[in-house]
């Protein structure tokens, strides 16, 4: 709960939890933001009309309604954003939590495996798998995920060995618990803050790599999402033959969203550790009144300040 | 010395999981360049024809797996990494490589020591001068300009800059009207056309620099020996850089040789937009058309070129930090 506040508190996270609510909706109801519930088919109005009342963001090259493009790719991108990095986290904490807890020869493979998917060149390789492995989502994500964990685990197996010999897992341990009870109820709540900004990591990375592939032709042809638009837009030369906005406004619906996930987890960069937070005239006079009231010696003015 | 030794072996390691992975995706994936190279000649090359043709230039179709597997590891570290058998058939993919080679090293290279440099001088005064103009205003800017895909930047730069004013090229390395030689004239036009995608990348990576340094900075700060420092009555220069930059530095060294490794593969898909004909551009043109040996020989280039930097960077924070001695 006392996280959640300071969550509110913090500028960046509300701006970025905001973005995140408008494309959720837009990928659930897309229904609210525009009226053509078949934004697919071609030759529906004059290609490359320029912006208008009844063209948001004027057609596309294929004769299309960008801006109902738009809204009906949210859904498929903000999918496999959230379904990989979910993925692509959960592998870090089994990868990370196993090695650190159990150390010994299985830290020394897992820490040999981590580092090796670590260093290997990501994209080149997500390429060649996307190309050979067939265009739906289901790869995409599979392939995300197998490259997208390593990162994570590496952090999250330094904290874990950081907390192995704390007491309070030690407590746990003398009371008899079993290793799976100590693991999921005791460390893993300890670790809770590092494991969302590791999600956060990941849906980004994702956001960016999907829709790297798509503009590469080898996403899911079969449902609109940002990157299919910009191979299309690509494809047709969009910047060239005059219809710009095709190629520009899912590049930036991509970098938004993207941008919704670093805000806020760089927030909980700031959350974690004060010291980063941005310094506001407010917080600097608040500041000159404690010094001040402390120097009157009194006591409740601290617990207030604090 | 075990260090070392560690380090080494991981190297290895790494080198020769690349590798196998390498070798094995391919020949589990469906489709193969034969099928590739007949649909391609569409009829007018009869299958039996095609086959025969890349033989010729190594490929065996039916040999076992095996004895292709050590051939495979034998010829990759030799550097005798064959013909090219789909995007330009016959040509040798050593020099199809050195000759995109440059291109990549001079953009993407030059771009990520550019982006390292100017955004740890900026990360720098933005941790020194906290709260001030710099310090409130850059990260949330920088926070979101890291999250932009590059590709998408150069998007919108080829629309600002040569579609809708004709300011700047928007593809291929140099004017093919231009005779190459040490001249103004085709140097400048390198530059011209190599300005665009650098601006890209640069502004999709510096951000990046300067968050990590302005925070590096500021944990530096709060150390004792800043205080102490202070005390002694140094000067404010001296602080700064001769105290917490220097030590504020130490860990993104690592994270810039890592991206100097990451210069050959991390930015495949700019050189994609602007027709960079680097060795990213290569391999998307060779997974386009199922094209093994270069598929192969690209990946192994990216991968030794990380392993190296992380080899160096390794070395070099032996020698610049004395705790790493000590653990080692």
């Amino acid at each position: 709960m006392k996280f959640l506040r300071s969550l509110l508190h913090n500028r960046k996270a509300v701006a970025g939890l905001l973005i995140l609510l408008l494309i959720v909706l837009m990928s659930y109801v897309p229904g609210l933001f525009t009226s053509n519930s078949n934004p697919d088919t071609l030759g529906q109005y004059d290609p490359q009309l320029p912006i208008s009342t009844a063209h948001l963001l004027g057609t596309t090259g294929l004769g299309q309604d960008t801006y109902s493009l738009l809204v009906y790719g949210a859904r498929q991108s903000l999918q496999i954003a959230v379904i990989a990095g979910f993925f692509a986290t959960v592998l870090s904490v089994l990868v990370g939590v196993t090695a650190a807890y159990l150390g010994g020869v299985v830290d020394d493979l897992l820490s040999m495996l981590t580092n090796v998917v670590l260093i290997i060149p990501t994209f080149p390789l997500i390429v060649i798998l996307a190309k050979y492995a067939g265009q739906s989502n289901t790869v995409m994500i599979a392939v995300l995920v197998a490259t997208g964990w390593s990162y994570g685990a590496n952090q999250l197996r330094a904290q874990a060995l950081s907390l192995r010999n704390r007491e309070f897992l030690e407590s746990a341990r003398v009371r008899g618990e079993r290793r799976s009870y100590i693991i999921c109820f005791e460390m893993l709540p300890t670790m809770s803050s590092l494991i969302v900004a590791n999600f956060l990591g990941a849906a980004l990375y994702s956001v960016g790599a999907a829709a790297g592939l798509q503009f590469l032709g080898l996403g899911d042809q079969s449902h609109d999402s940002w990157g299919q638009m910009l191979y299309w837009a690509q494809n047709r030369e969009a910047l060239e033959a005059g219809s710009p906005l095709w190629a520009i406004a899912p590049g930036v619906a991509i970098a938004v969203l993207g941008a919704s996930f670093a805000l806020i987890n760089y927030a909980f960069d700031e959350i974690g550790n004060p010291a980063l937070r941005p310094v506001r005239r407010k917080d600097l006079r608040a500041a000159a009144k404690a010094e001040k009231l402390r120097k009157e010696g009194t006591d409740h003015a601290l617990v207030d300040a604090a | 010395m075990r260090f070392i030794l560690r380090r080494v072996g991981m190297f290895v390691f790494t080198l020769w999981a690349a590798l196998t992975l390498n070798f094995f995706i391919p020949r589990f994936m469906p489709g193969n360049p034969l099928q590739d190279l007949v649909a391609r000649g569409r009829g007018k090359i009869s299958a039996q024809a095609m086959a025969d043709m890349l033989a010729s230039f190594g490929y065996k179709q039916n040999e076992n797996g095996f004895q292709q597997y050590f051939a495979y590891l034998g010829n990759m570290v030799t550097g005798n990494w064959g013909v090219s058998l789909t995007v330009a058939p016959g040509a040798p993919i050593r020099d199809m490589v050195l000759s995109a080679l440059p291109w990549t090293l001079g953009l993407i290279g030059v771009t990520t020591i550019l982006a390292f440099l100017a955004g740890t001088g900026i990360g720098i005064a933005a941790g020194w001068r906290r709260g001030g103009l710099v310090d409130s205003v850059l990260p949330t800017t920088f926070v979101i300009t890291t999250a932009l895909p590059y590709f998408v930047v150069g998007m919108l730069l080829i629309e600002v800059f040569s579609v809708t004013n004709h300011w700047l090229p928007n593809d291929y390395t140099y004017d093919y009207t231009i005779v190459p030689g040490f001249s103004p004239g085709f140097i400048g036009s390198i530059l011209q056309h190599a300005l665009l995608p650098a601006a890209a990348l640069m502004i999709t990576s510096v951000g990046g620099w300067i968050l990590t340094m302005r925070n590096n900075m500021i944990t530096t700060l709060a150390e004792d020996y800043i205080r102490m420092g202070r005390a002694k009555g140094l000067s404010n220069r001296k602080i700064m850089y001769g105290y917490a930059a220097r030590n504020a530095l130490l860990p993104n060294l690592s994270g810039f040789a890592m991206s100097l490794g990451f210069v050959l593969s991390g930015a495949v898909l700019v050189e994609w937009v602007f027709n960079y004909q680097g060795v990213g551009y290569l391999l998307l043109d060779a997974v386009d058309s199922a094209d093994y040996p270069l598929m192969q020989a690209l990946f192994l280039l990216y991968t030794v070129a990380v392993l190296v930097a992380i080899l160096a960077s390794d070395f070099l924070m032996l020698r610049l930090d004395p705790r790493a001695r000590a653990k080692g």
